[in-house]
């Protein structure tokens, strides 16, 4: 699939789909499915389109979806039946607004956590929805007996009038629903919501160090998979004539997780395979091999054994087969887990512009993209009282720091100096203990992390903080991204080849931290150097007026080091940094001025020569470990 | 409608529910601080227990025998999954832990169901407890009585294992640092697989002490394990006495809504989650950092 969407702008996928539901009602039932079982594995697979945008693409899995499933469709149900509603496609929209309605309310409350409480609270919450179906709102939702009567759709055309009321017909509706969430699907994960998703999937944290406000677009995922639900909830109900109360049971979440895993998560028709392979196989085992109940014990030994062993499901399965016998012999088949969003930038239309970029001898430094209070002259940064203590130890204290606009300046101090501590609280990782940190001007401290990337202040991290499930251009498009589009925006439909500047800043940082050769291969597989200047990469593609660099240096070899030091100076240009390092030769040839920690506080500051002359220098660090 | 001895009776159901809750949490809590495994088929264990005390008890009439059984099995059960399937899965993603230990509580229900059907089976309390006491001010069961006393001396005991033993600190330990423990050249495998079938036997042990109030069925498990992350969610994931605090806070909600409305006690239960989640998202007694 990923070899399908590598043309951009293909619809390669949107035919094979529509061509897909073409067929199947002439073909399926030749391999035994019965019309009425396909009907039922088309809601199930819309259903689950949504659900794999929460879980596939963003890694939330939540065990709570039969809420909106069973919401979206008692609505539109109740509608129908006991209002007299007339037009069935309005109420089935209404429906899934009122899904997306209470998805958004829920998803405020479980997004407070993430991880297993995230899935804890989901089953929490869906649980309750039951027993309101059932007990306090069951005047309206028949409680135990649903509501029956839900009529068929029938639409007028003008010049016709179309019924929907045998199976044969119903497929027809439900297989155009299901092409219609499908190329909605398609567009929002190859959107730049998409591609942040799955980024946020990959790795939380650095997705919102490079400024995502990723709280925001996991509500967004779960609004988007809430309303998938309430729709194929609604027409559960014209499916069955009957909308059953069954449909908020715990049992519902599960069969869909199930069928996403067996299927295979992250590939959005993994969904619609699982719930063919769970409702053959449940007729099957029922009917043919007279199993009865035992049905359900054979797959949920199917589902374990293939959570054990097929991580991928079905579909991610055949892709990596797929990919494996059409490796070229010498290559060796790469399988990175992308977004197929991010592979929109061809590495054809991309050879063009990145050579034009290397001819342009005037190749220019990715220069730090200028904000709003751009007049402001006063000091860059300037921290004072900056203080924290982590119980009993204290930190950092009372550190005064100041640095000019266009300065280099070097950070050194023995193990366990601060150093690292201060560079946490300056980019607001970490709350100070007491202190005020002033950028620009502006008061930062107890800002986001996001929040003061946005403003133009990010440093690169000590130990790589990369999204390593993705390929290296896909790192620098999601960071180049935040700087492009501001912390949250809805551009749900908008391909990344419509975003101005995009492929231009993203190939203009492969270039200069000396990646272009690499971009499309998987972070996994970068040499420890290459990840290295990934790492400065992502912190580059901001284009941020003050950069902070934890150790670039650390753990590189003597020939990665000359490198680095390149390529900082180049990036130096035009730009305030700070850099941490204990590579002093190379560190007092990138600065200009150089801070002192000792156990938490500046011991002292000054030009490198007067720092290399100075005797309290000389001594914290032959107390402690001598370094280079 | 209201009387005093009803409420009485109400908050004194509500702490049996609750110190039985408490221990299943307990179990799940230490699962999950140390292994850092949410198990979900920790309503399993607790039915499984049931069935295992409930065979025992039909083979032998042994109240007793049932209660021994239904624990160590599970026990056993919890060791052999450890072994075999859980301990494959810590380096994988929490989502595909949550999801293996999802199938199999689903392939123990279904199991049962296979062997056992899916009517429900009763296990009468030993003779002297059965009837009823006067309390003075009301009359109560006196089996309910005496599982109050018990599900408490089983807390106790647990929390003397990990409170006043050698691998109760090692398990402590672990939930706060992992990484230390294993550095400190402990073999962290054999306390993964020792708590996995301790905290499951809490579950089973509560499956089979709970039977004789609550018939058993295959799916029995289902509501409790979501009483049991409403507990873990309001006491805190990691810690013994955030799912003994929250334990009783969920078993008194739960039973006195139902003396007004019984189908409001999970909206009842929900809303105190969520007051939890605002005000303190890490739990009563939880810490920051454990998810």
């Amino acid at each position: 699939m990923r070899e399908l969407m590598r043309k951009p702008g293909s619809l390669a996928i949107e035919l094979l789909t529509a061509l897909g539901l073409i067929v199947a009602p002439f073909v399926l039932p030749h391999l035994g499915f019965a019309p009425s079982t396909i009907n039922r594995i088309l809601v199930w697979g819309l259903f689950g389109i949504g659900f794999d945008v929460l879980f596939g693409f963003t890694g939330m899995l939540s065990f709570g979806q039969s809420a909106f499933y069973g919401t979206g469709g008692m609505v539109a149900a109740y509608l129908l039946t006991q209002l007299n509603f007339p037009n069935v496609t309005a109420a089935l929209f209404i429906g899934t607004i009122a899904a997306a309605v209470v998805g958004y309310l829920i998803g405020l409350i479980a997004l407070r956590r993430t991880g297993i409480y995230f899935a804890m609270i989901t089953v929490a919450i869906a649980e309750v929805f039951y027993f309101v179906e059932f007990n306090p709102l069951s005047a309206y939702t028949g409680g135990e007996n649903g509501l029956p009567g839900v009529p068929t759709p029938v639409i007028n055309l003008g010049f016709t009038v179309l019924h929907f009321d045998s199976d044969r017909s119903l497929y027809g509706f439900l297989a155009f629903w299901f092409f219609v969430g499908m190329v909605i699907a398609l567009r929002i994960v190859r959107s730049p919501v998409g591609v942040i998703l799955s980024a946020i999937r990959d790795n939380p944290l650095r997705a919102s160090a490079v400024g995502h406000n990723i709280h925001g677009y996991k509500l967004t995922a779960f609004v988007i998979a809430a309303a998938y639900a309430g729709f194929a909830g609604g027409l559960l109900g014209v499916l069955q004539a009957f909308m059953p109360p069954d449909a908020f049971t715990f049992d519902t979440s599960g069969q869909l997780i199930m069928q996403t895993a067996i299927g295979g998560a992250g590939t959005l028709f993994g969904p619609l395979v699982g719930a063919a392979v769970w409702l053959y196989l449940s007729d099957f085992l029922q009917n043919a091999l007279h199993l009865g109940a035992t049905w359900k014990l054979v797959l949920g030994l199917v589902f374990v054994l293939l959570v054990c062993f097929l991580r991928r499901g079905l579909v991610g399965g055949i892709k990596d087969a797929y990919a494996l016998l059409t490796a070229r012999v010498g290559t060796k088949a790469t399988l990175p887990a992308a977004s197929p969003a991010l592979a929109v930038i061809s590495p054809e239309e991309d050879k063009v512009t990145r050579l034009a970029v290397v001819k342009d001898p005037a190749l220019a430094p990715m220069p730090a993209l200028y904000r709003q209070d751009d007049n402001y002259s006063g000091p860059i940064l300037q921290a004072t009282g900056l203080t924290k203590r982590f119980g009993g130890l204290v930190a950092n204290s009372d550190i005064a720091f100041t640095v000019e606009r266009g300065e280099r300046r070097g950070i050194i101090g023995p193990n366990g100096a601060g150093k690292t501590t201060l560079f946490r609280m300056l980019t607001c990782e970490m709350a100070p203990t007491s202190g005020r940190i002033v950028f620009r001007g502006r008061d930062i401290t107890g800002m986001t992390v996001t929040d003061v990337c946005q403003l133009g202040l990010t440093k690169s991290y000590q130990v790589n903080q990369l999204f390593s499930g993705l390929t290296v251009r896909d790192n620098l498009i999601i960071a180049t991204l935040a700087a492009l589009r501001g912390k949250f925006r809805l551009d749900l439909f908008r391909s990344l080849r419509n975003i101005p500047g995009l492929a231009g800043q993203v190939t203009r940082t492969l270039t200069l931290v000396d990646l272009a050769g690499r971009a499309e291969r998987p972070v996994a597989s970068l040499a420890y150097g290459e990840k290295r200047r990934l790492e400065v990469g992502l912190a580059l593609a901001s284009s941020p007026s003050l950069l902070l660099l934890d150790e670039p240096l650390a753990g590189m070899s003597p020939a990665e080091r000359i490198e680095m030091v390149k390529l900082l100076k180049s990036i130096g240009q035009g730009r305030t940094m700070i850099i941490i390092d204990h590579d002093m030769d190379s560190l007092f040839e990138l600065v200009e001025r150089v801070t002192v920690l000792q156990e938490g506080r500046v011991l002292v500051e000054g030009t490198p020569t007067e720092i290399k002359g100075n005797k309290a220098v000389q001594e914290a660090y032959l107390g402690g470990v001598r370094a280079a | 409608m209201i009387n005093w001895a009803n409420f009485i009776s109400q908050c004194f159901n509500g702490l049996v529910l609750g110190a039985l809750l408490a221990l299943i949490s307990s179990g799940l809590t230490i699962i999950y601080g140390t292994l850092g495994v949410l198990n979900l088929a920790h309503g399993a264990m607790f039915m499984l227990g049931g069935y295992a005390g409930w065979l025992t008890w039909y083979y032998t009439h042994s109240f007793i025998a049932a209660v021994f059984a239904g624990a160590l099995f599970v026990m056993l059960v919890g060791v052999v999954i450890e072994r075999v399937v859980i301990r494959y899965f810590y380096t994988r993603q929490h989502e595909d832990q949550l999801l293996v230990t999802f199938g199999l509580g689903i392939v123990f229900v279904e199991t049962i169901r296979f062997f056992f059907g899916s009517l429900s089976k009763a296990v009468p309390p030993p003779a002297p407890l059965v009837g009823i006491t006067p309390l003075g001010f009301m009359f109560y069961p006196t089996y309910r009585l005496a599982l109050l006393g018990i599900v408490a001396a089983a807390l106790l005991a647990l929390y003397v294992v990990l409170y006043r033993t050698r691998i109760g600190m090692i398990v402590r330990a672990g939930i706060e640092d992992s990484v230390m423990v294993d550095s400190l050249g402990i073999d962290v495998y054999k306390v993964f697989m020792l708590v996995f079938g301790i905290g499951a036997m809490a579950a089973g042990f509560a499956g089979i002490v709970n039977a004789p109030v609550v018939s058993i069925a295959p799916d029995v498990g289902e509501g409790i394990l979501v009483q049991t992350f409403v507990v873990v969610v309001i006491g805190g994931v990691g810690s013994f006495p955030g799912a003994v605090l929250g334990g009783l806070i969920a078993g008194e909600i739960i039973s006195i809504t139902s003396m007004f409305d019984p189908g409001y006690s999970y909206v009842m239960l929900f809303v105190a989650m969520t007051l939890v989640l605002v005000l303190r998202p890490y739990g009563l007694l939880g810490t920051a950092g454990r998810e």
